[in-house]
């Protein structure tokens, strides 16, 4: 199937599969690998992506799905010159990652909460859908806040 | 410059993984690649009676189908490192252990077959295909009842049994048992853990004809062992035709050290097929074939004289290996549990005995802290039983019976180099306010809830390990690490570590360790490891070992860095070597303003113009190897509180706080951040997590994340972390390790604070996880008149 849609500010025209999973046409098609695969259930978090805004989870829909859709992945985040976002330098500063496979969907479940001004307790409501093993979740809320702060 | 060694330096790692740019297994791809897809076994226990793969063989885009029998005489069996003997002197029972089953299937997602296809969904699609007859047999599930199963796992154990293993002095501990004031008994279950890195297993396999080379990129902690395993023990390949490569690891917690049979597989099939071999493991088969942790069941008994002073212990456990002794099991409650049983405490006798079990379930082995977390567990419960026992708090039952003099030699043939137990139990105390307990449980009442207070202060013994004890104990490897320091001729450094990275900041840490000894900046040295065709050696990362040795290894390069290039300034600065002093990165002549700096001496090693060529070699490249002494014992004490819904049974960790010393510390930053990660952990495995099996079936009832809770965001409390320091003695860092510390102290005091809180309600003891399930029911029970006695 012919799919258009914007993936990181251009335009795309793709050939897919129908039964092409959103997550598999970045990674395999795209060459996006920073959205990763972390479970089998939309369980994890670490394909998160967003679409029009909004954070989504791309391995529990169609790439089809997006037609039309502007999607953000990581790799869309930082400058031109390569300057990080304020989101993506806030986890940097505040060492909300370690090895670093979940840390793409949290940021970009974090960027979802633009503009709101949240408790630690709400962040983690919020962060509730994406998992990390390695931080114990403590630097990520800081991260967020900063990062927040930041995105003022 | 300020030394770089306690400095909280942001991650040179983070921007990659900040902007997407990481390289993980299955990132990496290669032109022509094939997919792999590993058909599993559906049952626990089953022969294979026939296997017929032409109906898949022929489907599209298929390239070739293995089976067991097709690799069966090709190959050697996966081995395992660490032969335990028995007490009745005989080895352990080491049945086969093959790459893909022969024969028989012995626990779901056992891999049966591997099909090879142009796509990854060609490769899944054919695999529905095969048609294999299996004869179910009944399945050893249970730990503690397996030795006494009809069924045998494998014919070379009848009774199930790997090794009955034992350590201490059992005359004494009969002895001071038999004089005890008071005896305290638990039964404990320490739970199976699945320890789900957030990135699964993978690997892709390429073979050369060109010069008959292997690469194998794959999801690991220690490419060096993987590949001395695989070539030596395996598939019999010259180790120097074989590359491995780990690049960035999306977490490894221990199962990822072991050398597992679908890498090995994809290996030699990659020759067979002449094309490279991708596979990428999904969620489902992580939590079915990795290597599963814990999973014991102990009768532990404290005796205690008049005062609460700890007489004697005695330990007995089973342990479960699964179906098939993975690449250190045998070592995980054994050498690494029964040693820890003296904990902080001087206990004069200790005696621990373990069986260790097959069954038909995922093999067992190291998962963050492997042996240490069940023995804090053991010893921690039991302290603080002791403790109402006695009608002594749990602060001081402790504070009686804490080690206060080092060196220590333990009953359990450890000796702690140094520590100081008070100091830590003092700050964590102050830290905690515990004074403000009772008010605080007062609160809770008001609002109808239980408010409990917990403690552990868990001992660990970490830097695995001295190579020639590890030996006498069973070790089929050296436990050293490798390192080189190779100084360019600008004056900037690379570092090759043996030590693996992946997520714990060896890129920075290291670096700090190498600028504070060099003298140079952070910005001027890279860290390289996970690459057996770049790094010379290495052992790897597990046993919260690599700063306490693989950074040893580093320093003692930058050492034989620093004397060569003394003989280089003393040369050119026309002084003697002797007199020639090192610091803050200037090589100066003792007592004068003559001085080259280290940049100047590194170019002056690879221009060699006025150079003293007749007694020195050109360039500035080291290498070590630096074997410990000693392991590290890193210790703390945590204490938190939790606050139980009588209503609901849901428990909420209301405050934690852990005060550890680790020795020295190079980034505490990134100490935090390990701290934070294993208290998770740790509650992960009191809380919420349980790997559950159905006992007759032998199926893995967990295995999605809507059925193991992992621990989220919101199950969680900011923690309350603050350190104490005494040095290592014996390394040059003098770093101890914090790796696993979080996971080692938090299950002991959070089921200390839930059964503190719950004996208001008459509940005596609950096992893990203490979800709200279990507590409910525990709450009812105890409310029924028969359990109120």
């Amino acid at each position: 199937m012919q799919l258009s849609l914007t993936v990181n500010g251009k335009a795309v025209n793709a050939e897919v599969e129908p039964r092409t999973l959103l997550v598999d046409f970045l990674r395999n098609q795209r060459h996006l690998t920073g959205v990763h695969v972390g479970c089998d259930t939309a369980q994890c978090g670490a394909c998160t992506i967003t679409m029009d805004g909004r954070a989504v989870k791309s391995c529990n829909m169609l790439a089809v799905q997006a037609a039309g859709c502007s999607v953000t992945t990581i790799e869309g985040l930082a400058a031109e010159d390569g300057t990080m976002h304020p989101m993506q330098a806030a986890f940097k500063t505040h060492h909300g990652l370690q090895c670093g496979f979940c840390t793409p969907g949290m940021v970009m479940s974090a960027l979802e909460l633009k503009g709101r001004k949240l408790s630690d307790d709400e962040i983690r409501a919020a962060l509730d859908g994406n998992m990390c093993r390695c931080t114990g979740y403590q630097n990520i809320v800081k991260s967020v806040q900063a990062g927040l702060t930041a995105m003022k | 410059m300020a030394d770089a060694i306690g400095q909280r330096l942001e991650r040179k790692e983070d921007y990659r993984f900040l902007t997407g740019a990481g390289q993980y297994t299955d990132d990496v791809n290669f032109p022509n690649q094939s997919y792999a897809y590993f058909l599993r076994s559906p049952h626990a226990h089953a022969v294979i009676k026939s296997i017929d793969h032409a109906k898949a063989s022929a489907a599209p885009g298929v390239v070739k189908i293995f089976t067991g029998a097709d690799l069966d005489g090709k190959m050697g069996g996966l081995p395992c490192g660490w032969l335990i003997t028995d007490v009745n002197g005989q080895p352990m029972k080491e049945p086969p252990h093959p790459v893909l089953a022969i024969g028989k299937v012995r626990f779901v997602g056992d891999q049966v077959a591997l099909v090879i296809a142009d796509t990854f969904a060609e490769a899944r699609e054919a695999a529905e295909l095969i048609e294999i007859d299996y004869d179910v047999l009944p399945a050893v599930v249970d730990t503690g009842s397996a030795s006494a199963s009809k069924t045998a796992v494998h014919d070379i154990a009848p009774d199930n049994v790997c090794y009955v293993w034992a350590l201490g002095d059992k005359a004494a501990v009969d002895a001071a048992f038999a004089k005890a004031f008071k005896v305290t008994k638990l039964h404990i279950e320490n739970n199976r853990l699945i320890p789900n890195a957030m990135e699964t297993r993978g690997a892709n396999a390429h073979y050369s004809r060109a010069d008959e080379s292997y690469t194998l990129y794959v999801s690991n902690q220690n490419p060096h062992v993987e590949r001395l395993l695989m070539t030596a023990f395996v598939l019999g390949l010259p180790e120097h035709k074989v590359r491995v490569i780990a690049p960035d690891v999306g977490g490894g917690f221990g199962s990822k050290i072991y050398l597992y049979g679908e890498e090995t597989a994809l290996v030699w099939a990659s020759k067979q097929v002449n094309r490279p071999i991708k596979w990428t493991g999904d969620r489902s088969e992580a939590f079915l074939s990795d290597a599963h942790g814990r999973d014991h069941v102990t009768e532990a008994e404290l005796a205690l004289d008049k005062d609460g002073n700890f007489l004697a212990l005695r330990v007995n456990t089973t342990a479960n290996m699964g179906a098939y002794l993975s690449t250190f099991a045998s070592c995980i409650p054994t050498i690494l549990y029964a040693t820890l049983l003296a904990g902080q405490y001087k206990t004069p006798a200790i005696h621990c005995t373990v069986k260790a079990v097959f069954t038909n379930t995922a093999p067992v082995d190291a998962y963050r802290g492997a042996g240490r977390p069940e023995a804090t567990y053991v010893v921690e419960r039991l302290a603080s039983a002791a403790a109402r026992d006695m009608g002594l708090s749990q602060e001081e039952i402790r504070r009686r019976n804490f080690i206060t003099t080092f060196p220590y030699a333990t009953p359990v043939a450890l000796t702690y180099d140094t520590g100081d137990y008070v100091s830590i139990m003092n700050k964590a105390n102050k830290l905690a306010d515990v004074a403000g307990f009772d008010a605080r449980k007062k609160a809770s009442g008001a609002k109808g809830k239980l408010r409990g207070l917990g403690y552990a202060s868990y001992i660990e013994a970490c830097g695995l390990a001295p190579s020639n004890i590890a030996g006498a104990l069973g070790a089929r490897a050296g436990l050293f690490e490798a390192g080189e320091v190779r100084v360019h001729p600008t004056g900037k450094v690379t570092v090759f570590t043996g030590s693996h990275s992946h997520g714990q900041g060896h890129e920075t840490t290291f670096a700090q360790v190498v600028s504070s000894k060099l003298g140079i900046p952070v910005e001027d040295i890279d860290i390289v490891h996970g690459d057996t065709g770049r790094v010379p050696f290495g052992m790897g990362t597990y046993g919260s070992r690599s700063l306490a040795v693989g950074g040893s290894a580093i320093v003692k390069a930058a050492d034989k860095i620093i004397a060569k290039g003394k003989k280089i300034a003393a040369h050119l600065l026309e002084a003697a070597d002797t007199d020639i002093e090192f610091t803050n990165g200037e090589f100066k002549v003792t007592g004068t303003d003559k001085k080259k700096t280290f940049a100047e001496v590194a170019l002056t090693a690879y221009v060699p113009h006025n150079y003293p060529l007749d007694k020195l070699e050109p360039g500035l490249n080291e290498n070590a190897f630096y074997d410990p002494t000693n392991f590290t014992y890193p210790a703390g004490t945590y204490i938190t509180e939790v606050e139980i819904d009588s209503e609901t049974g849901e428990v909420k960790v209301d405050k934690f706080t852990a005060v550890d010393d680790f020795g020295n510390i190079i980034n505490p930053m990134i100490v935090e951040g390990q701290v934070h990660g294993g208290i998770t952990q740790g509650i992960g495995q009191a809380l919420l997590e349980n790997a559950v099996y159905d006992k007759e079936s032998g199926q893995l009832l967990s295995a999605t994340y809507m059925d193991y809770a992992m621990p989220r965001a919101d199950n969680l409390p900011n923690y309350v972390l603050d350190t104490t320091c005494t040095p290592c003695t014996h390394n040059p860092l003098g770093v101890k390790g914090c790796g696993e510390a979080g996971a080692i102290g938090a299950p002991a005091a959070i089921m200390n604070a839930v059964v503190d809180a719950l004996a208001a309600v008459g509940v005596k003891d609950m096992q893990m996880p203490a979800s709200s399930h279990r507590v409910w029911e525990a709450m009812q029970q105890a409310k029924m008149p028969a359990a109120a006695e």
